[in-house]
């Protein structure tokens, strides 16, 4: 096990430093950082002086080691527009985006797992069939006309935006009524339920296949014949025996899913008016604020590499052929 | 029902007894009989060998048996007579109580039998502790006691490793151990060391037949290997496409074999002394013909050389060679005796 994990985490961190600094090249190379900052009407000796406060005269690579060095004590720089420090920004946005991800996450897993077992043990019956439906359903719904249903739902027709944190005057259709809205702090835990159910179906689908195809396999396979032979309970046979076994893949995704809702959940943020990560980074890109753009990048990048290290953990936990060859 | 059908073992009452078995399975075309009307019983210590190629039907038996079949099975039986119960009419509930407790199953590969996520131990002491309601400590001396039953060194550790740990023959013998825990009356082998190496072989069949007299157990083994039959079985069912053609006792069967399908197969035995190209291994020319929709006649037509205008229509019946000696076939053994002659010549 021990072994393992170095291994893993060897190349996580290989995986890092990749990212880094690919993420760092891609935004320098994007343009002059220095003439866009200085604005269009400046001459060279003003762009000179910008490219020297902001150390972009240096060589490229001193620049990457300059970056990298105060980052790793903390210090991501400050936002070219607001001039906070760029991680207090992102941390203050964090806990939003957070909530979000893994509220949407647990009830996905809550919905898909116990979903997909039922429709395994019922296969090709209208059970099956019907999950079957939904899950189709759920995979071609865009989210954001889901989440603008939801609001048509709870808010125009049963008039009970409300109780789910929102005046209907706050409710914003196609982004447009954004500015100078419930921004982190202000939002309560009824402003989660829409995009919390959003975001969960439009993961479930996939998780709930899995499960499926999982279990459809490990049903047929000689051990649980073993469980069944030896007088086990049903229970015993399909979720201890069984679900173990099916679980393995849906834990990597379900990882991929997580980081994919902390980093893409930039549309049911702008819909929802909440303040989260996804929204300052579109606001940062529209802005060309470098600094937070690029350690959103490489702060997304990171916990991505996190998470699939934390989903090696997890199937190592579960079967013991992982972590013991 | 003929003799050859009840037990004869000193041990008296049969443990098992199993009359008019039959399982279709539904196939696109239609049903599929691939058990036709078997019966057989099994006493006390005693082995009944069921015996045939694959697909004749002997795991759709045993399966039928612990009532595993698959969902598009169905069984239908005269009755399946065990403990005091008839299985065939047995809801799942009920069955559960018995799988694993008064009747256990060993399976063809070990290598994939067991769970790959849990500890043996853990496979173990689950039946254990289910159906005796034992302490997880009970339950693991039990599983100590059995793993030294089954001829293993330092049980203390093995039962604390993970299947993938463990060479296939360990592997079998867990798989033994793990059915036993619970001291059945009834164990069913499918084809046991089929997936093992031939020493391997050896000591498994040794192992099962030495536990078997110890509790005493009824053992079905299904195999495909006459020689394992010939070592372990007390009596022996032949199959074909889903129908005993010939049951009775090793010996009578061996020695006096009637019906032309199992002449053929022990004719098909390597012996030793056959050299190349002066003598050749037998084989039984054709195919098994398939088993879905009406099969009335005798099934094993196609390939014998016996066939004659009758054997086409209704059904043949098993008839007696002696009182514990059956075989399904409407010529008389003498008359299936004078050719074989002339086989065993060629």
């Amino acid at each position: 096990m021990v072994n393992f994990l170095i291994r893993r985490l060897i190349i996580a961190i290989l995986v890092a430093i990749t990212v880094s600094i690919v993420g760092f090249a891609l935004l320098r190379f994007s343009g002059d950082l220095a003439a866009l900052l200085a604005g269009e009407n400046a001459t060279q000796e003003d762009i000179a002086r910008i490219a020297k406060s902001y150390g972009l005269d240096l060589p490229i690579y001193q620049q990457y080691f300059n970056w990298v060095i105060s980052a790793l004590q903390g210090d991501l720089g400050k936002s070219l527009f607001t001039h906070e420090p760029v991680a207090e920004l992102i941390l203050s946005r964090l806990g939003v985006t957070a909530t979000l991800a893994f509220s949407a996450l647990a009830l996905g897993l809550l919905i898909a797992i116990p979903l997909g077992v039922l429709a395994a043990v019922k296969a090709n019956t209208w059970v099956d069939r019907s999950a079957l439906v939904f899950s189709v359903a759920g995979q071609a719904t865009p989210n954001f006309w889901f989440a603008l249903i939801l609001i048509y739902v709870f808010g125009v027709w049963w008039r009970q935006a409300s109780v789910l944190g929102y005046k209907l005057s706050e409710l914003s259709i196609f982004g447009m009524q954004l500015s100078g809205l419930p921004i982190s702090g202000s939002a309560t835990w009824q402003h989660f339920i829409m995009p919390v159910l959003t975001l969960a179906t439009t993961i479930v689908p996939a998780l709930m296949r899995l499960t499926r195809t999982g279990m459809i396999e490990v049903l047929s396979s000689d051990y649980v014949r073993t469980a069944r032979a030896k007088g086990l309970s049903q229970r015993s046979v399909l979720f201890k025996h069984s679900l173990r076994n099916a679980i393995l893949p849906v834990v990597s995704l379900a990882a991929v899913q997580l980081g994919f809702l902390l980093g893409g959940s930039v549309i049911v943020e702008t819909i929802f008016a909440l303040n989260g990560v996804g929204f300052l980074a579109i606001r940062s890109i529209e802005r060309i604020d470098f600094p937070v753009v690029q350690s959103i990048l490489v702060c997304l990048a990171c916990t991505y590499i996190f998470l699939t290290l934390l989903s090696d953990i997890i199937n190592a936990k579960l079967d013991p052929r992982v972590r013991l060859s | 029902m003929t003799k050859a059908n009840s037990s004869n073992a000193p041990g008296g009452e049969a443990i098992i007894d199993v009359s008019g078995l039959s399982v279709d399975i539904a196939v696109p075309a239609g049903a599929l009989h691939a058990v036709n009307d078997v019966s057989f019983s099994v006493g006390p210590a005693e082995t009944l060998s069921l015996v045939g190629e694959s697909g004749c039907g002997k795991t759709i038996t045993s399966l039928a048996i612990m009532r595993l079949l698959p969902r598009a099975a169905k069984l239908t039986a005269n009755h399946i007579r065990f403990d005091g119960q008839d299985l065939s009419r047995l809801n799942e509930r009920e069955m559960t109580r018995l799988r694993g407790n008064r009747m256990g199953m060993i399976f063809q590969d070990p290598m994939t039998s067991l769970n790959p996520v849990y500890r043996i131990g853990d496979q173990l002491e689950e039946v254990y502790m289910r159906h005796r309601g034992a302490s997880r400590k009970e339950a693991r001396e039990r599983a100590v006691f059995l793993l030294e039953k089954v001829g293993i060194i330092n049980p203390g550790q093995r039962l604390t490793q993970y299947p993938h740990q463990l060479s296939g023959g360990l592997r079998q013998r867990m798989m033994i151990a793990m059915m036993l825990m619970c001291e059945p009356k009834l164990l069913i082998a499918d084809e046991p060391t089929t997936a093992l190496d031939v020493t391997v072989q050896v000591q498994i069949l040794q192992l099962l037949r030495s536990l078997q007299k110890e509790f005493r157990m009824a053992l079905i083994l299904i195999t495909h290997n006459l020689g394992v039959v010939a070592r372990m079985a007390d009596k022996v069912a032949i199959m074909y496409a889903g129908r005993v053609v010939e049951q009775g006792s090793v010996e009578d069967v061996f020695d006096r074999p009637t019906h032309p399908y199992t002449r053929g197969l022990l004719h098909c035995i390597p012996r030793h002394g056959l050299t190349a190209g002066h003598d050749r291994l037998g084989s039984i020319p054709g195919i098994v013909p398939s088993l879905v929709g009406n099969i009335s006649g005798c099934s094993f037509r196609n390939r014998c050389s016996f066939v004659h205008d009758a054997c086409g229509t209704g059904d043949v019946p098993l008839r007696p060679v002696s009182d514990v000696h059956d075989y399904r076939c409407l010529l008389s053994p003498e008359k299936l005796g004078e050719t074989q002659q002339g086989v065993a010549a060629q």
